[in-house]
This record gives structure tokens, C-alpha cells and sequence, in this order.
């Protein structure tokens, strides 16, 4: 294991130096050195080199009788007895991954007394819905969950599973990969099957930047993803659609737990979800305070829309945790986002990119926030936000 | 009570540019700072120390060049600090990590809390700290945001979730990741800085652990990066300078009939 250059094939042509991510390759005496300290094997050299300078070595264990791991899975989370809204998205996804492979998609549910969402979840494009349903099972606890569906993953091994990037999925199979030994890329972006070798090819950003990776997991099964809420388009619903329901049975020991849920309180929150809104203004280090975000609720409540941020403006306090849009944030998908302010960061962009219409208000033309936006205006926000704020009040008659 | 956290070096984002040419991130010069997420997960474990007695111990997993973090975990008041390192762990992915932090914090032994942040703010992955729970078999309790009490061997605290939060109990030892909401840390104290100067750093290489080696860095990593792409630009939409009088008319004028639909 390990990297190297090998320097009789090394041409001395710099290109490694400048993909590399962490600026971790130099020249010297014309040829390419790495500085092991800074270097991270990602691998990013080695695909840029053209001349096959670059070796790295690789040997991983693998998962025993891979070839046997077959089929599509969708976690079906659910609350109360209803299914999110990401299942949807997951299985919309998940039935084109399924056909690429020529294998079943199949959804797994967890809970009590959940029976009656097996239907909708075929309508939805599952051939398959397994159900556990014990009264320890209710509500999510982390070991419950986790030896239940490691369980269940061990007796049917499907290929690829897909769960969503919500705070139980996250909790949930983070664990469950580490139980089956086998690799978990959050938040992908992108998910498709690889047309030769038949891998997920995983993407996701990458470093903080603007830079995207896909990742593979070649030698484990489950190749496991959470992908985030809004990423994906929901599955369209097909009543006529027929599948297999299996009521899994499994052994009482596999549903305790060291964790107990004393109480669940439900906040009501004033302000509007901004994951479901259909207009978002948001704002960004460009608003300079929190008392500037006034000119933006006006804007907003013109349009019928809601109130985001950027992370820059969160982590100064300006606005609540709720509000963030971004890879930390909230992925969001409105009809119209208008982005004030904020200069666009890849880590903002992949939160608010699938937007049907992106409008950008800044003072920088050279913003990467523009590369994005459908239509701009380049100006003093604080003087374009209230104007608009007008005359959209005058143009739609509000 | 024997407290560990776990913490990490990341580049500070919020100075990170990217270059208009190749369309990478521009690096030099980006200063490494604790995670962002760390910091609440620190001050939470002196809180703890303060209100129950004990100790704290900060942990990274990183380069030589993350003893700096740890140096700064002590000037807010923890009292120990291990370092993590060795060639071997390079190009860990989330498992391999969980794995070796796990093995290095079971070395430190009797550990009652294991506390994290929710998530790393350059991986954003949120799996290290349940995978490091896991690894232990401990139970855990993720996106915490309060800790109510902790007695006769259970800890009774509030988990965030879309909806509001859970009040949940656990027995102790456990594994925990905090959300920002939990606490205001407080700035390093002159005692603080005193003592970072001074304290002793324990090393851990993977010789010094209980590890197969096969779990290790690249090797024990299931996930791999095959490609690295800069994403394909949207085609160039409609930007209007000039006057904020006439660009904002126009803008009006394109957008007026998507809003009323």
C-alpha cells in the first residue's frame, strides 16, 4: 500500500500539481514529488496522469461471496406510520438503478402496526416490501434498528442500499455499515450505475470546494448511500403497479436496546419550512448584519416565499440554524431562488442547485454564485432588494 | 468521570477561494482550524467536568500538524491530549477511521463519555462518531442539543430531530454528537493557554494500538474516490448591470409571469 511516483515515466508536465486537492505535489529536478505529510491517497494524481507516472496501491479486503449480493434497496422511513417523502425520492431513483442492473427494487420498513404503507410503497415502484413490525420498533431507537436491519440485510443481500440523509437515517446506517463491514457515501449528489463493471458510482462534493468526487465501493456489498431530502424527484405514484409484501419475524433479543425514548415533543415551528416552500430570498456574508434580513422578509412576503441563508451568514449569528441552505443545511428544490448576497460557495451551491429558477443579486460580477443563476443583477442589494420589493408589489398586484 | 473527545483538523472554509482558471481550490495559505462542530463538543465536556468531576481528553486522528488543535482544546479546558498519527492511517475513508479511533480510545481505557461534534464541516459525513460507537458497542445518542442529567449510571438528554426533540435516556458508557445548539464556549482563559504551552501530547501509532492492519488507512477502507470533477457550469443565464432603476425592471419583467403560475 502506498503512493509513488515512478520517476523513468514521469515527464515532468505538472499536471498532477495542479489537480492535486491538497497541494501536496511539487517539482523538483523536473520531476513530480509528493509530500506524504500533506497527501491523503485520493487518488485525484493518478487519474490525471497520463503517462501512468503515478502508482498507488491498493489491496482491500473484500466482502465473502460478493457476487451473490443482488437487487436495490430502499430504507422506508417512516414516522407515525407515514413514509417520508425522501422514500419517495429514493425509490424514483432506486427503480432506474434497479433496471440498469436488471435486478428488483425492494423497500424495508421498520415500525408498529405499519402494514397499510405496503401498497403505497409499490405503487411507488417497489417489486418487493419487506415489513418488521413490533411494538419495540414504534418509534427509532439506534440498536433496535440497527441489529434489525443488519439482520435482515444479511438474509437477503442486496446490492445496493440507499437510505435517506435524515437525522435517523444518518444515525442509523452509519452503524449498520460499520456492523456489515462495508463502505456508506453521505449526501450523494448523483448516483448511477457504472455501464462496464456494473458498480453505484457514488457522487458527492468533495473537500469543502467546488470539486465533486464519485466514489466506488468495489469490493463490498452492500454498496450503501444517504442521499438528502429534495435531491432526488419524487417516484410518480402508479396504483395499477403489483408487488410481493414478506412480514419479517425476528428474534426478540435483535429488539432491545440500551437507549429508551423517555418523551417526544413536537415544536411548531412560526416560521415557514423552507425545504417546502416554493419561493426562497435568501441571504448571505453580504447582508452585513442580522437587522438587514428585514429587506428580505418584505421581498419575501411579496412573493408568498420564504426566508434562507447561507452558512456564512449562520455561522455569524445572523440567522437561526433553520434557515441554512447548503451541504450543511437544507437541500432545497423552489420554483424561484433568489440568492442575495451570497458569493456561492459549491458548499451552498449543492443546496440550492436543482432550483427550477435561480436569480442572483451581488455587487461582484465575478461571483461564482453567477455561473448558476438563470438571471442576475449585478448591484448594491441593499439599494436593488427594495426596489424589487416595489415593483414586484405594483406588477402582481399585491 | 473519564471524558474523550474526539475532534478534528479542517481547513477553514470561510477563507477558502477558488481559482478562476482551473476551477480548484485555492489552498496556500488556508489556515487549519478545530472543526467548527468540535468546539461545541469540547465545551460541552468541561461543562460536564465542572458540573460532575473529572477529567476531559481530547483525541485527533491527522497529520503531525493536528497537535495544533489539540494545543487548543487545552486552553478551554481539557487536561489531556493524544495524537493519532502514522503513514498507516492515510487515505482512511469513515470506517477505517471509526475503527482506528475506536481501537487508540479503548487503549485510554474506563471511558464513561465519548463526545464528538455532529459532523466534520470539510466531509460533512456524520459517520465517524456513530461508527467509533459501534466499533465500541456503545450505545449512542446523535444531534444532541442538552444534557439534562447524568446519574446512577444513565444520562437523560434531548436529541434534535426535524420536528423538535426526543428526551432520551442512555446508560452510561455511551457515545454522544452535540449540535451547536447545546452550549456557548467560552474563550480560552490565561490558565488555558499557560497550560497548552506546556502539556505533554501522547502519540499513538499504529504500533501502539490492538489494530489488524488490514483495517487500516487505504487498505481498510471500502470506499473509494475513482474520479474528481470540477461539476459542468449551467449554461450562462441572463445577467443585467447597470442602473439598480432599470435592472430591476427588467428582472421584474422576466419573472413576473413564473410567479403568478
Amino acid at each position: 500500500m502506498g503512493i509513488q511516483i515512478l520517476n523513468d515515466k514521469c515527464t515532468g508536465c505538472t499536471i498532477c500539481v495542479k489537480v492535486c486537492p491538497f497541494g501536496a505535489i511539487t517539482m523538483s529536478n523536473k520531476k513530480a514529488v509528493i509530500d506524504l505529510d500533506k497527501c491523503t491517497l485520493c487518488g485525484a494524481c493518478v487519474d490525471s496522469c497520463k503517462f501512468h507516472a503515478i502508482e498507488l496501491k491498493r489491496e482491500s479486503s473484500r466482502t465473502p461471496n460478493l457476487e451473490q449480493y443482488k437487487g436495490v434497496w430502499v430504507f422506508g422511513e417512516q414516522k407515525k406510520g407515514k413514509i417520508q417523502s425522501v422514500v419517495f425520492e429514493l425509490l424514483g431513483k432506486g427503480r432506474e438503478l434497479a433496471d440498469k442492473r436488471g435486478v428488483e427494487l425492494s423497500c424495508v420498513v421498520l415500525g408498529h402496526n405499519i402494514q397499510g404503507c405496503a401498497q403505497e410503497l409499490i405503487h411507488r415502484g417497489a417489486d418487493n416490501v419487506y415489513i418488521v413490525d413490533a411494538p419495540e420498533l414504534e418509534h427509532f431507537v439506534d440498536e433496535a434498528y440497527t441489529k434489525v436491519l443488519v439482520n435482515v440485510i444479511r438474509k437477503y443481500r442486496p446490492e445496493i442500499f440507499l437510505c435517506g440523509a435524515t437525522v435517523l437515517g444518518r444515525s442509523l446506517v452509519s452503524r449498520v455499515a460499520v456492523k456489515l463491514h462495508t463502505g456508506l457515501t453521505a449526501d450523494c449528489t448523483g448516483l448511477d450505475i457504472d455501464p462496464k463493471e456494473g458498480y453505484l458510482m457514488q457522487t458527492r462534493p468533495a473537500f469543502g470546494g467546488n470539486i465533486m468526487a464519485t466514489i466506488l465501493s468495489k469490493n463490498h456489498r452492500p454498496q450503501m448511500s444517504t442521499v438528502r431530502h429534495k435531491v432526488f424527484k419524487e417516484a410518480i405514484e402508479d396504483k395499477s403497479r403489483k408487488g410481493k409484501v414478506i412480514t419479517e419475524t425476528v428474534d426478540r433479543t435483535l429488539l432491545t436496546s440500551r437507549t429508551k425514548i423517555l418523551d417526544i415533543v413536537e415544536e411548531v415551528s412560526a416560521t415557514v419550512n423552507i425545504a417546502e416552500a416554493d419561493i426562497i430570498v435568501s441571504g448571505g456574508r453580504g447582508m452585513r448584519g442580522p437587522e438587514n434580513f428585514a429587506i428580505l422578509e418584505e421581498l419575501a412576503k411579496v412573493l408568498g416565499g420564504a426566508v434562507g441563508s447561507s452558512r456564512a451568514a449562520v455561522d455569524s449569528g445572523w440567522m437561526p440554524y433553520s434557515h441554512q441552505v447548503g451541504q450543511t443545511g437544507k437541500t432545497v428544490c423552489p420554483k424561484v431562488y433568489i440568492a442575495c448576497g451570497i458569493s456561492g460557495q459549491i458548499q451552498h451551491l449543492v443546496g440550492m442547485q436543482s432550483s427550477d429558477t435561480i436569480i442572483a443579486i451581488n455587487k461582484d460580477p465575478d461571483a461564482p454564485i453567477f455561473t448558476v443563476a438563470d438571471f442576475g443583477i449585478v448591484g448594491d442589494l441593499f439599494e436593488v432588494v427594495p426596489l424589487l420589493t416595489k415593483k414586484f408589489k405594483e406588477a402582481l398586484g399585491r | 468521570m473519564k471524558i474523550v473527545v474526539c475532534i478534528k483538523q479542517v481547513p477553514d472554509t470561510t477563507q477558502v477561494k477558488i481559482d478562476p482558471q482551473t476551477n480548484t481550490l485555492v489552498r496556500e495559505g488556508v489556515q487549519s482550524i478545530v472543526n467548527p462542530f468540535d468546539v461545541y463538543a469540547i465545551e460541552e465536556a468541561v461543562r460536564l467536568k465542572e458540573r460532575f468531576g473529572g477529567t476531559v481528553t481530547v483525541i485527533t486522528m491527522g497529520p503531525p500538524q493536528a497537535e495544533n488543535v489539540l494545543r487548543e482544546a487545552v486552553t478551554v479546558g481539557a487536561d489531556d491530549a493524544v495524537l493519532v498519527s502514522d503513514r498507516a492511517f492515510a487515505g482512511s475513508d469513515t470506517l477505517a477511521t471509526g475503527y482506528t479511533l475506536a481501537m487508540a480510545i479503548k487503549k485510554l481505557g474506563n471511558v464513561d463519555m465519548i463526545i464528538c461534534g455532529k459532523q466534520a464541516s470539510d466531509g460533512d459525513t456524520a459517520q465517524v462518531g456513530p461508527g467509533i460507537a459501534t466499533q465500541l458497542d456503545l450505545p449512542q445518542v446523535t444531534y444532541v442539543n442538552k444534557i439534562e442529567d447524568i446519574k446512577d449510571g444513565h444520562a437523560v438528554m434531548h436529541r434534535m430531530t426535524e420536528e423538535g426533540y426526543e428526551v432520551v435516556q442512555t446508560s452510561m458508557p455511551c457515545l454522544i454528537t452535540v449540535v451547536k445548539e447545546i452550549n456557548e464556549p467560552r474563550l480560552p482563559s490565561l490558565k488555558g493557554k499557560m497550560k497548552a504551552k506546556s502539556v505533554q501530547i501522547k502519540s499513538m501509532k499504529a504500533i501502539d494500538l490492538d489494530v489488524e492492519d488490514n483495517r487500516l488507512g487505504l487498505t481498510g477502507s471500502p470506499t473509494w474516490v475513482s474520479k474528481i470533477f470540477t461539476p459542468p457550469p449551467r449554461p450562462k443565464g441572463e445577467i443585467f448591470e447597470g442602473e439598480a432603476s432599470e435592472t430591476t425592471t427588467k428582472l421584474v419583467g422576466v419573472l413576473k409571469d413564473h410567479l403568478k403560475g
